[in-house]
């Protein structure tokens, strides 16, 4: 019997298995077959109308277009990166209140999204704390309508997103440095590698899985921005992004079976893109030595 | 290989039972009202957006409903977010006995989910606000208290600018603004474009021509947005406030709560609104001790005949629901919540009984020559209207398309008036004959 069990991993995997195809295929599955009918999410009888959804998402030019202001958040996220990683390196080596420092970039990370959209709702309203701030500092003249000026408006809420998620970038990066072996640094300062060396030829190569990891990340991060915009701006004053325009679309004006499709594009998007990516910069083992 | 099959049987069972959870059955009803018989005797479950009052004055109400009828017990189920939330519940066939009907259900589903109450004709004899949730002359959902619409304004800032009467026409309207603007420090209009429900308010002025089949008319018009028609005229004005730079300076930063203390105080002077904002703008008042009396309301500068027409509609309105296992009750207690509870008076709300007094805030606004006119439902057309919106997805009952309005008014994005509302109009054209076809 045992022996029999032992063979058989069905046992071991039904319940696993059970659990993602009910909550993940299933729904998914559901959502394809909405995005070929015309629903509102209510009606027992749902109308097929074909690949009329998807051409809407493709002709319409209100609904392509706002996958542009992901370009905004995707150029943010590389600032992202780069911040993060500077960060990661300096800390990584012995640095005073260190885990001080660890604490505050990783802080607004655990914040809850709805709290700091609210947070920098204040901070970016006229003659709110940004302004104050910039006019203590004799920079008064610069400030703006940070929301309502829509040339400004995106580059706030990129702000605002990298404000938040350099701390998960950070972590990331940390954590693949500090599992670098310690001698491999030793043996670099007995040969004489300033840090600069260090980073380039240790460092770099070591955590380079977790950077391609972030960037795949970072461009499905992009594409699906969501809270920020809609908890600071409701996507008005074009800062709509493509998955508010979704949630619109689904639940304003309950043509579920539209934003069905939406979704469907943007998850064979970020399919195809990181499809790319993987051939561009292909998986290899990392070696140091 | 048995146990391979035996698990895709798992999910094609699990699939299905999902399928099936999501459809609700729907039966033919004949009658125009449903079987409300049985005895007025057990426990309903009365679904409600009002959070504040549920503790307060809704338990009161239920106490007295209990003491007239021994033997019954109404329990409330307060919902936060009672639009998406209970649109969920109507899906799984769970949802009280009493309960609002959500705007996401559409009039040719009300049967689906609702007991018909009675024929229109009947009802309208005794009620106000039949028709708005009726489908095939049949009434799904009673209000219980109705609202007139109309600006509320700071009295003292408008008097301060010279202007103690309504202005009669938009270019009037414009003008006071303009001497609010030149004469004080207050802020002229306030959109409260973030929180974007008060921007919707621009739809409620259908009554200023005082045509009642404007709304079943309205389907049948291509072009909304040509001068003369009620979206140029109410768009229009909003976008004229905007574009001489009378509302606030930054619209992305306003606040609905913040907005309260402002026009109690004189810092604003003037918000497009319902006549429910009024009470809770003197409470405001109240609250920061300015005086309550400064806040008025006033109608749409629009006169037809000579007169002011303001609409009057009625609030969420209350049905019974179609899977109550306790109509007799429901229905009971629906009658007597709209009627005899004293709610809309509480409310300072329009009495949806025809012979019941108005409020003294609506008497006031009477008194200054304003005719209060319910716009009809479409009846020809039910449903249309509705189905424009969703295909053009310009959200005629909501902000997303005013607010882009008010953002190329101020300059923030390309485009001027014509070539907002030529394009408005290209859009709702291009839905309509895909709707009306």
């Amino acid at each position: 019997m045992i022996g029999r069990l032992r063979r058989s991993p069905w046992p071991y995997l039904a319940p696993a298995l059970v659990l993602l195809i009910t909550f993940t295929y299933v729904p998914v599955g559901n959502m394809v077959v909405y995005s070929f009918h015309k629903w509102d999410g209510l009606d027992p009888v749902m109308d097929s109308v074909g690949l009329d959804n998807y051409v809407r998402v493709f002709t319409d030019e209100r609904y392509w277009r706002v996958f542009l202001i992901s370009l905004y958040y995707f150029v943010a996220s590389f600032a992202q990166i780069a911040i993060a990683l500077y960060f990661a390196v300096v800390l990584s080596f012995r640095v005073r209140f260190r885990n001080l420092f660890k604490g505050i970039l990783f802080f607004p990370y655990l914040l809850n999204g709805v709290a700091v959209g609210f947070v920098f709702l204040y901070l970016f309203q006229p003659d709110g704390t940004l302004d104050s701030v910039l006019r203590l500092i004799g920079l008064g003249e610069h400030s703006k309508l940070w929301l309502g000026d829509p040339d400004v408006a995106n580059i706030s809420l990129a702000g605002t997103s990298i404000w938040r998620f350099t701390g998960l970038n950070f972590v990331l990066f940390l954590g693949a440095i500090q599992s670098i072996p310690g001698e491999i640094y030793e043996a670099a300062e007995i040969d004489g590698a300033t840090r600069w060396h260090q980073f380039r030829h240790i460092i770099a190569p070591g955590i380079r899985r977790i950077l391609s990891l972030s960037f795949i990340l970072a461009i499905s991060g992009s594409l699906s921005v969501f809270e920020i915009p809609f908890i600071m701006t409701g996507g008005a004053n074009d800062t709509r992004t493509f998955v508010v325009q979704a949630y619109e679309t689904a639940f304003q004006f309950r043509q579920i079976g539209l934003a069905s499709a939406m979704a469907v594009v943007l998850l064979l998007v970020v399919l195809a893109l990181t499809w790319i990516q993987r051939r561009l910069l292909p998986d290899d083992e990392v070696t140091l030595s | 290989m048995i146990k391979r099959r035996s698990f895709a049987g798992i999910g094609v069972a699990v699939a299905l039972a999902l399928v099936a959870g999501c459809t609700a059955g729907a039966g033919d009803e004949t009658a125009a009202s449903g079987d409300f018989s049985g005895e007025v005797e057990g426990a309903i479950t009365v679904l409600t957006n009002r959070t504040d009052l549920v503790n307060t004055k809704l338990s009161e109400y239920a106490r007295r409903f209990e003491a007239e009828h021994p033997g019954t017990e109404v329990t409330f189920e307060a919902v936060t977010n009672y639009e998406r939330d209970v649109t969920t519940q109507l899906g799984s066939g769970d949802y009280g006995d009493v309960l609002l009907i959500p705007n996401t259900v559409a009039v040719d589903q009300l049967s689906q989910f609702f007991a018909p109450l009675g024929s229109v004709d009947e009802l309208k004899a005794t009620y106000r606000f039949v028709d708005e949730k009726a489908y095939d002359g049949k009434v799904y959902g009673l209000s219980p208290g109705g609202v007139a619409n109309g600006f509320v304004i700071n009295k003292r800032i408008w008097a301060q600018a010279g202007i103690t009467a309504p202005p009669t026409t938009p270019e009037a309207f414009l003008a006071g603004l303009e001497a609010i603007a030149g004469k004080t420090d207050a802020v002229p209009y306030y959109t409260n474009y973030k929180d974007g429900w008060p921007l919707s308010m621009w739809n409620n002025q259908r009554a200023i021509f005082a045509d009642p089949r404007i709304t079943d008319a309205f389907p049948t018009d291509a072009n909304p947005w040509q001068p003369g028609k009620i979206q140029y005229i109410t768009d229009g004005l909003l976008f004229d406030i905007v574009r001489a730079g009378l509302s606030e300076k930054d619209p992305l930063t306003t606040n609905w709560e913040g907005a309260k203390p402002m026009i109690a105080t004189g810092k604003v002077a003037t918000m497009l609104l319902g006549s429910w904002a009024v009470p809770q703008m003197r409470d405001a008042a109240t609250a920061v001790k300015a005086d309550p009396g400064d806040i008025a309301f006033w109608p749409f500068p629009f006169q037809t005949g000579g007169r002011f027409h303001a609409r009057i509609e009625g609030d969420y309105k209350a049905a019974v629901s179609r899977t109550s296992k306790n109509k007799a009750t429901a229905r009971a207690w629906l009658d007597w919540f709209v009627t005899e509870s004293g709610f809309a008076a509480d409310q300072q709300a329009i009495p949806p009984a025809l012979d019941q007094p108005l409020p003294a805030t609506l008497q006031a606004f009477t008194a200054t020559g304003v005719e209060l006119l319910e716009v009809p439902e479409a009846t020809t057309n039910a449903g249309k209207e509705d189905e424009i919106i969703k295909e053009s997805e310009i959200d005629l009952k909501g902000n997303i398309y005013r607010q882009k309005l008010v953002d190329i008014a101020r300059g923030a994005a390309e485009g001027d008036k014509d070539s907002y509302f030529a394009e408005l109009n290209k859009r709702w054209g291009a839905a309509r004959s895909r709707v009306m076809q």
